[in-house]
């Protein structure tokens, strides 16, 4: 056997082990689609938007991971050293080095051009039944603060009726945080200074949605937690009058106390 | 076939006439004062390994304080602490500088040189990585830093963090990043006049490219981060407000400064371990490399794209759209000279006789675990998914297929093919590969199962979790993982240890190696070699071999 005969069948070899190893990704991706494969979702329409991206990059990943690591592979057991084989002394081959990074370009290429096709409808806010609901969202040491356009605030839960899209600005009061529900649609950060944007809309009342702040901003970071519960446009104006009254209350109960202690001090 | 994979030279040895020449003395006072690349090389590779090993203990310690629900093994100050001490090591005491170890030592050998350009600056930048790595762990006797190794603004301000474990951190990587500064400078200079006569750019081995491009952006992106660590030192220490918004500085604008030096930090100065195994693969499959035009040309695109990539870890920030759309496209594409590389590393394999000799073990597995940290990367460049994945253990789990599959394995696979020039003794085949399928059974039960986590919801940094949260089961399989990898390393840290006193010595060329390192005698002598010949190609000793076995055809 001769240097050049491995030489010449290198290539038609690769080419057919290519689509044998596509093959089996195709048929072994809806397995791999369940939910540990998968980013949250379910509980906005913008989190189902990115997962449904993610599930296409997913499908692409996975081609190529099986492509290359069959290869790979097949590659190191069929060209182990063998008695009297010799190896091809081949320096390359154009059209091959050519198909590589052309189609590792194309596959980008198309991701990019998908991506920016979804993402629209990800970043945008989505018509809303009635008024969207603007909120203001103030990361702190280690809670949320939420002030509703009354004015009305809560701590740590918030609470938004189903169906409305709700706009957030989201802010800090100290140190860099990051707000995010996963079943409501990717992180955005909070930084002081900067006021960010985002937005969902719950689709499914009487559901509570649970995420914790997802950048590192002191000792006590793994406790800043967050929910979102989804109440219906009634409850959620109940709870609202609710909350005003209680902090008026509140207010009061603390003017009195500070009443008194200014009372005892003359 | 292991008998054709063990059965050594019966070829004929190079020419090697160095046995005149005086060996150096070995005392304490010589490596203290060496400007010898070598013993510099030899110098970098021990510190970075021991700085290696102290990252992996804090790894472990945090990888038990994860292993189970709402555990109380660490204080969330302590697992801070050590997940800041973890990060900041592996970064920038070993990977970065454990690549200028051995381009210290091999950069001179390789192109036929008799040492670096400027010995003393090789020497000042060794010791400044030392001592930048003992001012961080100085901190441990009073308050280690506790910021993360991306150390973001305002949290590591003094109104945050007053205490002195940042103001550490800044001194240390003011140090480290000084040393990287003079190396680089250092390689560049070496690359560009002291080539062998007759070694064009062109005849260059990759791993030397590799080192090129490792030395310019570290020239350019490095002052960056001098200048950002120097405004962070002023922010905490003379009441400055580059980062203060409260002041009318920027939050933002640290993260600009960091991430233009860290993410080439991180996803470009792993370059010399795509060098080595495009150096390791070649000689055990008996072939040239696939391509090498085409890969000297992903050399440059990895390392120019990686310096135009920085905003793919702020996605989550308020950046504008425009922005955000040149990031992504920027992300996206650096990930094709990255696949084009790995294309070319199986097309080099392909047809070839593969030795399976542990250096090649670790070099493919290279390869493997390599093509796992680029593709989920991909994921992590289209910003709606990064909303999701960023800043979890999906990124976490990603990084480490880069760092530990791509640099770490790579650096293993360089250790042993290296060891028998540096040290003159053979490493164990037996021991070498019980360490690799150790560690790649480790890296994969470790970090694999990470995706899901991160998948799942799971944030990065996070000291503790509520058993409700369903990450236990993840966690505990990391966990596991995490122990498995660590005897593998444990194996290899024997291996070399018995190995240094009782190896069988090596050869001057023990793989048929291609480049001019094997030219020389096991170790090298302290001039390199009594006569540097004249280069022809990119496997010089490839033709040198060939010419005394007098089969010219087979020649390039």
């Amino acid at each position: 056997m001769g240097p050049t005969a491995p030489l010449r069948r290198a290539p038609r070899a690769l080419r057919a082990a290519l689509p044998a190893a596509l093959a089996l990704a195709l048929i072994r991706a809806p397995a791999a689609l369940a939910d540990a494969f998968t980013p949250e979702s379910g509980g906005s329409i913008n989190a189902n938007r990115i997962d449904s991206l993610y599930k296409v990059v997913l499908v692409v990943a996975l081609i190529a991971l099986v492509a290359i690591q069959g290869t790979l592979v097949y590659t190191l057991v069929r060209f182990r050293a063998r008695r009297g084989a010799l190896a091809a002394q081949t320096r390359g081959k154009r059209s091959l080095e050519l198909s590589f990074s052309l189609g590792a370009l194309v596959v980008v290429s198309v991701l990019a051009v998908i991506t920016f096709a979804k993402a629209g409808g990800i970043e945008d806010p989505a018509a809303s039944a009635g008024q969207p609901l603007r909120i203001d969202v103030n990361g702190q040491q280690y809670l949320w603060r939420y002030t509703y356009p009354d004015g009305t605030f809560s701590y740590h839960e918030m609470v938004v009726p189903v169906d409305t899209t709700v706009l957030l600005d989201v802010r800090s009061a100290d140190v860099a945080h990051s707000w995010w529900i996963p079943r409501l649609g990717g992180k955005v950060d909070a930084l002081p200074g900067y006021t960010n944007e985002t937005w969902f809309r719950a689709t499914e009342a009487g559901r509570v949605h649970e995420g914790q702040c997802a950048e590192l901003c002191g000792r006590n970071h793994a406790d800043m937690k967050a929910s979102v519960r989804v109440v219906t446009q009634p409850q959620y104006e109940a709870w609202l009058a609710e909350q005003k009254s209680d902090i008026a209350e509140a207010n009061k109960l603390a003017g009195q106390e500070a009443a008194r202690r200014a009372e005892a001090a003359k | 076939m292991s008998a054709t994979a063990t059965a050594p030279a019966a070829a004929p040895a190079p020419e090697v006439a160095v046995e005149a020449v005086t060996i150096e003395r070995d005392g304490w006072l010589r490596w203290l004062t060496s400007t010898d690349h070598k013993r510099i090389g030899v110098l970098y590779l021990y510190t970075t390994f021991v700085f290696f090993l102290l990252g992996g203990v804090e790894a472990l310690l945090l990888r038990i304080q994860l292993g189970q629900a709402e555990s109380t093994f660490l204080e969330p100050e302590r697992f801070n602490q050590l997940f800041t001490l973890h990060g900041t090591t592996m970064l920038f005491l070993f990977v970065v500088p454990v690549m200028a170890g051995f381009a210290n030592y091999l950069l001179p050998l390789m192109i036929g040189a008799r040492g670096l350009a400027f010995p003393r600056l090789a020497a000042w930048s060794y010791w400044m990585l030392l001592f930048g790595g003992v001012a961080l762990y100085g901190s441990v006797f009073f308050n280690p830093p506790e910021a993360g190794f991306t150390v973001f603004a305002p949290l590591s301000d003094d109104a945050f963090l007053p205490n002195a474990g940042v103001d550490a951190w800044v001194i240390a990587l003011l140090m480290i990043s000084l040393a990287s500064l003079g190396s680089a400078i250092n390689f560049i200079a070496t690359l560009h006049h002291m080539r062998a006569p007759g070694m064009t750019w062109s005849r260059l081995p990759l791993f030397g490219w590799a080192v090129a491009a490792y030395s310019y952006v570290t020239l350019i992106a490095t002052p960056v981060f001098l200048a950002a660590l120097a405004m962070l030192l002023i922010d905490r220490k003379f009441d400055g407000a580059f980062f203060d918004p409260g002041q009318g500085g920027s939050a933002m604008l640290w993260q600009h400064l960091f991430w233009f030096y860290a993410h080439p930090a991180i996803y470009v100065l792993v370059l010399p371990a795509f060098g080595i195994v495009s150096e390791v693969l070649p000689v055990f499959a008996r072939k040239p490399i696939f391509g090498y035009r085409a890969m000297v040309w992903a050399t440059v695109s990895i390392a120019s794209l990686g310096l135009l990539t920085w905003g793919s870890h702020m996605f989550a920030m308020p950046l504008n759209d425009t922005l955000r759309t040149i990031f992504t496209i920027t992300a996206l594409l650096a990930a094709v000279p990255a696949i084009v590389q790995i294309c070319h590393w199986v097309a080099t394999l392909w047809s070839g006789t593969i030795e399976a000799r542990t250096a090649l073990h670790f070099a493919a597995g290279m390869v493997s675990m390599l093509a796992i940290g680029i593709i989920s990367g991909v994921f992590l460049a289209i910003f709606p998914v990064a909303w999701q994945l960023g800043d979890t253990y999906f990124l976490v789990a990603h990084l480490h297929y880069v760092l530990f599959g791509g640099a770490v394995l790579g650096v293993f696979a360089g250790l042993y093919y290296w060891f028998p020039k540096m040290s003159g003794r053979m490493l164990s085949e037996g021991l070498g590969k019980a360490s690799f399928w150790t560690m790649l059974v480790g890296l994969n039960v470790t970090f694999l199962i990470g995706h899901s986590a991160g998948l799942s919801g799971m944030p990065r940094r996070i000291y503790e979790y509520p058993e409700s949260a369903g990450w236990e089961g993840y966690n505990l399989i990391s966990t596991i993982g995490s122990f498995v990898l660590a005897l593998g390393i444990a194996l290899t840290v024997w291996n070399v240890v018995r190995s240094v006193r009782r190896g069988s010595p090596a050869p001057p060329d023990p793989w048929h190696g291609n480049t001019l390192e094997w030219f020389t005698s096991s170790p090298p002598p302290l001039h390199n070699f009594d006569a540097i010949p004249v280069v022809s190609s990119a496997e010089p000793l490839a033709d040198i071999r060939r010419a005394l076995e007098g089969d010219g055809r087979a020649g390039a």
